[in-house]
């Protein structure tokens, strides 16, 4: 029989208490100053020191539940149920005891004079936590769990139960804290308001919820703008994506393949460059603009600037997505349904109206909500192209960023805009039902898919051949912009804007700098999503393994929690964090953290899916005759499991370095000096209008991801494991998600 | 070198129950098996066979109860710290591993050296006769040698007891009663305790030193081979074991713990089995009943007669309904419509609570 060592954790808790510094060294950690059970100054010195050496009372609990925890791992020969119960209450008192002294002392004492005229005044205050803390937390957690494991949660094994507890955690900490924090400040008093009405006044805004535009000339409120923009960007994508995905897949089409390749553009596409071809075709200096002006003499003016534009481009945006949605859902009809109705005298057509297409409702009405989301969350096309239309995403940024900086009001605008999302999530759930989450296995009982009426077939083609066309278009000019001098005015081909962006000077010495203007962003970005990957890979693939196969009390509850979390739409997620991380407990915005832990938790679905969709493939005796043959949790993971999802996790590891690189709605508002994001870079020249460079570097960006996705296909390609090999995952989450 | 001989544990199961929610899978039962023995698990589809059995083998843990292996309690340890071994039922090999890393896998996870885990397990190979198939990937062999493979991984580990979950199914008839003669032969030879789950009362019939009969999440019957098939607490049992007639009948008096009983114009004298005078029924196997001329004992009519090669079936309409007969007097056959007599053995027929 295996020995049980519960006691490494409370070393961790131990150590991570009495030895290491416990708060956020500004100056960095040196190896010296690791041995922190003495040092001089309290703000480097470890919690125990702090306590004895400092006078900093409030530690005094965190080592009064190290002492219970020492009670259950230190003596040999305790009974296990015994020694579980310890275990677990020495970890959960030492985390309820981190948390409280967190939250009860900041950088100016007390935090609440309730706190004050209950233990008297403080002179004393504290930073936030740093690798000392973190150390005792993750002791403490998993100590925590491994007690439940010994008194036979989770089936008694103590891995399961710790990456439950590291997943229920870290939602706790990353989703709904924050979500806490955004509601308290949309209540938190203003001037002389009480806190229900500050939350009344914010909440009543005509700016938000103004419906001049009825009417008057005027314009309505971000909320309604948003709705409004979210339903025409779903109604129309949804439908071309459906002409798409009856076009590749009930036609004879010949471009079927190049048709496919456009659902790869969403993810490799930062999401402002339709934006910007837009703006080169339809702009002031647009091509189109000057024809007519040269031609007719009139003015187009900025028609392009506002709800028309920010639309249009939405739907270039996320046509893609809507087609990979229901290429799912239009192959995911039988066609023995199909066959069925013609031998029952059904035309093509009535087949087709009265089978197929009631078939696919659902998965339609799903296709729907996917781009709702999007659009709602959407931030990089309204930001460039929504000139005075303003919806809630940007509303919120001018909020933060704007001369008054509003938190209260931001966070307001950012409850409507999860309200929104959480609306259409729960309807997404019940239009799918349980199937929303599990992909569906392709148990085809044969026969050929009915080809398309001919009619309706005319009108698809009619639709989205066209429609394809002006995307390439689209792309084509956004990327041209990057070879002229000054698009509209000075049409002379030049690579000065590659030149400025990625410049490399050589030095005397031989040496060389880069002198760019991309480098610096371009750096961070890559080694910010590089640092972000293999964690949220291995995050999302733990989480589908446990979701998937784990039963144990409250797994629907973390499954819900986990889906709740990737329906935020990021610009919440972006407020969220700063009002959050910007005061101790944990004071980490401005550091490349924030940015890992946004992307970690705004990519895990890639990886969840994924793993979920490849561990459907694995029969479940597979786990359990590794278990019946003796092996560890962590062996069958290593050794069983992971051999067999290695294509899952490819995808997961690449597709979330993608989308880091990609995304802005969130991280616009998490950036500093020091770690500036590639997109941010973009968007910022955008709005300032030089867009050369940004043009440049977004054609940079698209091929260095292009390259990334080459070699996920390569190598999953290549990844071919008998019969039971793990089926590729599909592209992009079918969530919405921006 | 091959697998040695020990003697298997006993396993204990004391109010061992397991409920899903509102659907209880198992009823709180008690069951002892014996030490180096083979037990089945019989039951129809739904009954809880293979609920019981991953309480045993820990992959799932009881509602209610405690499970004893070998005297140690175990009722929360892992599976894998049982000292138990399980053969799915899909045989569950590893596909990207080889025959031979499948089964070292065990060794290996328990802290063998790979090089003298590869060796036992060649070992193990060579006594379900698969010698030299080590290097080849699962999906390179037929199913029956999956079907060893994936016992020879089982008993590499030498557990104290080895569980099968249906491990035949998925082969055709006569690899089925091979396999099952090898399994048989293989639990003998090492002495280990092995429990069974089969829904076929043949299979149970044929491998078992004890069969226990579940219905709906509880045991119904558990004994040897010959008392389940002779007898048969109640139809229930009766007919799972084999095919039996159940016919009514009248206890007319109790003496001695016998029973004379009078199923139409026949009189028997039968082991009473804790019924009272009055009405009862009988099961009788199809054997039991013997074909005589029109005039003697219970009155018939041939509806259908088949040539089965080594027996004849009939089925004969009686005043106590349709009787199913199996003859083994090919020789001298009755024709549909032939009107006969039928008279009971004293072997084959059990008095059964209705
Ligand atoms: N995870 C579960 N959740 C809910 N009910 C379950 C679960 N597993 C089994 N059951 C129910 O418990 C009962 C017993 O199931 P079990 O698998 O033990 O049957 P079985 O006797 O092995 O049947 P079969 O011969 O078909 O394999 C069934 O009614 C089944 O529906
Ligand atoms: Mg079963």
């Amino acid at each position: 029989m295996r020995h049980v060592a519960p006691a490494w954790w409370w070393v961790a808790a131990a150590v991570g208490a009495t030895v290491l510094p416990w708060h956020m060294q500004q100056a960095g950690l040196g190896l010296g100053d690791l041995r922190a059970f003495a040092a001089a100054d309290p703000d480097a010195a470890s919690a125990a020191a702090q306590a004895v050496l400092h006078g900093r009372f409030w530690f005094w609990p965190v080592l009064a539940a190290l002492a219970v925890g020492a009670v259950g791992s230190l003596p040999p020969g305790l009974a296990r149920p015994r020694r579980g119960a310890l275990l677990f209450a020495g970890g959960v008192l030492g985390l309820l005891a981190v948390a409280a002294q967190g939250f009860a002392v900041g950088i100016a004492g007390w935090t609440t004079p309730r706190l004050a005229s209950l233990f008297g005044p403080l002179d004393d205050r504290q930073f936030g936590i740093g690798l000392g803390g973190c150390v005792a937390v993750l002791g403490f957690l998993f100590q925590a769990t491994d007690g439940l494991a010994l008194r036979g949660a989770f089936k008694g094994d103590r891995f399961t139960a710790g990456a439950v507890g590291l997943l229920a955690f870290s939602i706790l900490v990353f989703t709904v804290w924050p979500m806490a924090t955004i509601l308290a400040e949309a209540f938190a008093g203003r001037g002389d308001l009480g806190p229900l009405a500050a939350f009344a006044e914010r909440a009543a805004d005509r700016k938000v919820w103004g419906m001049e535009c009825v009417s008057s000339g005027r314009s309505c409120g971000v909320a309604w703008n948003s709705l409004a923009l979210a339903i025409a960007t779903a109604t129309l994508a949804t439908l071309l994506g459906l002409c798409f995905a009856l076009i590749v897949t009930r036609t004879g089409f010949r471009a079927k393949r190049a048709l496919r390749l456009l659902t790869v553009l969403p993810i490799i596409t930062p999401p402002f460059v339709i934006g910007l071809g837009l703006i080169l075709i339809f702009g002031r200096a647009g091509v189109v603009n000057q024809i007519v002006e040269a031609v007719t003499g009139s003015q187009l003016g900025r028609w392009i600037y506002g709800f028309q534009g920010v639309w249009l481009a939405q739907v270039f945006s996320f046509t893609p997505t809507a087609f990979l949605v229901l290429i799912g859902v239009v192959e995911g009809v039988s066609p023995t349904m199909e066959e069925a109705a013609h031998t029952l005298r059904a035309s093509r057509l009535r087949t087709f109206l009265t089978v197929s297409l009631p078939l696919m409702r659902p998965g339609i009405a799903n296709a729907w909500l996917v781009v709702f989301v999007e659009s709602l969350a959407d931030f990089g096309n309204p930001i460039v192209l929504g000139g005075s239309f303003g919806v809630l995403s940007t509303e919120i940024f001018f909020a933060v960023v704007g001369a008054q900086a509003d938190f209260g009001r931001a966070a307001m605008l950012a409850l409507v805009l999860l309200a929104f999302a959480l609306a259409a999530f729960f309807l997404q759930r019940a239009v799918l039902g349980r199937r929303s989450y599990v992909a569906v296995a392709g148990k085809g009982d044969g026969g050929l898919a009915t080809p398309l009426p001919r009619g309706i077939a005319r009108a698809a083609f009619a639709v989205a051949i066209p429609w394809a066309i002006l995307t390439i278009v689209v792309y084509a000019m956004a990327l041209a912009g990057a070879f002229v001098k000054v698009w509209g005015r000075d049409w002379t081909p030049t690579l000065d804007h590659f030149r400025r962006a990625f410049d490399v000077t050589p030095t005397a010495d031989g040496g060389f700098i880069l002198s760019g203007l991309a480098w610096n962003s371009l750096g961070t970005t890559v080694t910010l999503a590089a640092i972000a990957a293999p964690v949220t890979a291995a995050l999302g693939i733990l989480a589908s393994w446990i979701l998937s196969r784990q039963r144990f009390a409250g797994r629907f509850a973390l499954e819900f929690a986990l889906m709740l979390t990737f329906a935020v739409p990021g610009t919440v997620i972006g407020v969220s964090y700063i009002l959050t991380y910007n005061v101790p407990p944990l004071e980490i915005t401005g550091t490349g953290v924030i940015l890992v832990a946004c992307f970690v938790f705004r990519n895990m679905p890639v990886g969840v899916r994924s793993g979920m969709a490849a561990m459907s493939q694995l029969d479940r005796s597979l786990d359990e005759a590794s278990a019946t043959l003796r092996a560890s949790t962590t062996r069958t993971l290593a050794r069983v499991i992971l051999p067999l999802l290695k294509p899952a996790i490819l995808t997961a590891l690449v597709y979330s370095f993608v989308r880091a690189m990609t995304t802005v709605s969130a991280v616009i508002f998490l950036v500093s000096a020091q770690h500036e994001m590639a997109t941010v870079f973009i968007i910022n020249r955008v709005i300032n209008g030089d867009y050369g460079v940004s043009i440049a570097y977004s054609a940079a960006l698209i091929v260095l991801m292009v390259a990334a996705i080459g070699v996920i296909h390569l190598a999953v390609g290549r990844r071919r494991l008998g019969r039971r090999a793990a089926a590729p995952a599909p592209l992009v989450p079918a969530g919405g998600r921006v | 070198m091959t697998l040695q001989r020990r003697s298997g544990a006993e396993v204990r199961l004391e109010g061992i129950g397991k409920r899903y929610g509102a659907v209880t899978a198992v009823k709180p039962l008690d069951l002892v098996i014996e030490g180096g023995t083979l037990v089945t698990l019989l039951g129809p589809s739904g009954c809880g066979k293979t609920t019981l059995l991953r309480m045993i083998a820990g992959l799932e843990l009881p509602s209610e109860g405690r499970i004893f292996i070998g005297g140690r309690d175990v009722s929360r340890l892992p599976a894998g710290e049982r000292d138990v071994s399980l053969v799915f039922q899909s045989y569950a090999l590893f596909p990207h591993m080889t025959v031979g890393e499948n089964v070292a896998y065990g060794l290996v996870s328990s802290g063998m050296a790979r090089r003298a885990a590869a060796e036992r397990a060649a070992g193990a190979l060579e006594s379900v006769g698969l010698a030299g198939l080590g290097e080849r990937l699962p999906s390179e062999l037929s199913g029956g040698q999956q079907q060893r493979v994936a016992v020879a991984r089982a008993l590499v580990l030498e557990p104290a007891v080895l569980l099968f979950d249906e491990p035949l199914s998925n082969l055709d008839a006569r690899l089925r009663r091979r396999m099952r003669d090898e399994i048989r032969e293989l639990q003998q030879r090492l002495g280990v305790t092995v429990v069974y789950v089969t829904h076929d009362q043949s299979e149970a019939l044929a491998v078992s030193d004890r069969i226990v009969v579940m219905r709906n999440a509880e045991i119904a019957q558990a004994g040897a081979p010959d008392d389940l098939y002779e007898r048969p607490v109640d139809v229930f049992v009766a007919g799972f074991m084999g095919e039996a007639n159940v016919l009514p009948a009248r206890v007319a008096a109790i003496a001695g713990g016998e029973a004379s009983v009078a199923i139409g114009p026949l009189e028997l004298h039968l082991p009473y089995r804790g019924l009272a005078v009055g009405p009862a029924s009988v099961a009788v196997r199809p054997e039991a009943v013997r074909i005589g001329p029109p005039g003697t004992g219970l009155a018939g009519m041939v509806a259908r007669a088949t040539y089965m090669g080594a027996v004849m079936e009939y089925t004969i309409d009686t005043a106590l309904g349709a009787v199913f007969v199996v003859s083994g007097e090919v020789g001298r056959t009755h024709a549909a419509g032939e009107s006969v007599g039928l008279t009971l053995a004293g072997r084959g027929v059990v008095l059964v609570r209705p």
